[in-house]
């Protein structure tokens, strides 16, 4: 039971580092910064999901696991909000998505007037 | 009061598991702090239907494995797309229109677009979404419309009065 624990915790633990590992690439190799939030976006949601998961395993039902949960929680509430920041600090710094290789200007003038933040 | 109570059980609940004490004297002062914030809190009038939601916990935590489970097939689709040597992606613009009716509902519809990898929310104005999506498949899925019409469940039909955007 232990080795079978161990085993799933280890698997959780290098699927979780290689899609870290992945996501770390595609910031490297996407094209603009817009594209470059994806790349982010596989490192905070499967890469940490699947790393504290396999924490989670060799913990077993204790308090540190709850903590980790929370974690969990907590990353998924604030990660949302902190890539929506860095999009609008963006567009209001007048980077211009690249869509399919030029520059759409049409498709931000809204989000340049700014308005009330809804967030 | 409905909020207030519900605030004050989740925050006892998370002081008693982050301290892992359980000595009389170490919960009555748990009990203390947490109804110290519950009171500044009321008084900062942060205790609404918007701030702390929990007329939305139930139909809430139904959809979060549907979320996750989609998080987890686009994390599989984009980090694919990343490891080719020959990157097929095909960056647009989009903007949708979110059906929801608070502004909770529209919050809730862009972050779970945002947590989906492929797609990110960079703009949210009067209900209409302008988002970011790296592959046509990305950009496809949102426009089936199959995320929104849950978020617009998850809020529900009773949920018309208070806080409103659009």
């Amino acid at each position: 039971m232990a080795l079978l624990a161990d085993i799933a915790s280890w698997a959780c633990l290098i699927a979780g580092s290689l899609f870290a590992f992945i996501g770390a690439v595609g910031i490297i190799r996407l094209p603009d910064v817009f594209a470059r939030m994806h790349g982010a976006g596989i490192l905070d949601t499967l890469g940490m999901g699947l790393i504290l998961a396999g924490l989670m395993i060799h913990e077993g039902f204790t308090l540190v696991t709850v903590k980790l949960v929370l974690i969990v929680v907590f990353i998924f509430f604030a990660s949302p909000t902190t890539t929506h920041a860095l999009a609008r600090a963006a567009l209001n710094g007048g980077v211009e998505p690249v869509v399919d290789g030029k520059n759409a200007p049409a498709a931000e003038t809204s989000e340049r007037t700014g308005g009330p933040s809804k967030t | 009061m409905l909020q207030a109570l519900s605030l004050g059980a989740v925050l006892y609940g998370l002081w008693l598991l982050l301290s892992g004490h359980y000595q009389p004297l170490l919960l009555g002062l748990g009990v203390a702090s947490t109804v110290v914030v519950v009171l500044i809190a009321r008084r900062m009038d942060l205790i609404d239907r918007e701030g702390h939601p929990v007329h939305l916990s139930g139909r809430f935590l139904l959809y979060i494995p549907w979320l996750l489970w989609e998080i987890v097939k686009a994390n599989i689709d984009i980090a694919r797309v990343i490891v080719r040597p020959k990157m097929a992606i095909g960056p647009t613009v989009l903007r949708l229109k979110g059906t929801q009716k608070s502004e909770l509902g529209h919050v809730i519809y862009a972050n779970s677009i945002t947590l989906t990898p492929g797609t990110v929310t960079i703009g949210l104005e009067e209900g209409v979404l302008s988002v970011h999506a790296l592959t046509r498949e990305a950009a496809e899925g949102l426009i089936s419309g199959d995320m929104d019409r849950r978020v617009t469940a998850v809020e529900g039909a009773a949920d018309g009065r208070g806080e409103h955007g659009a």
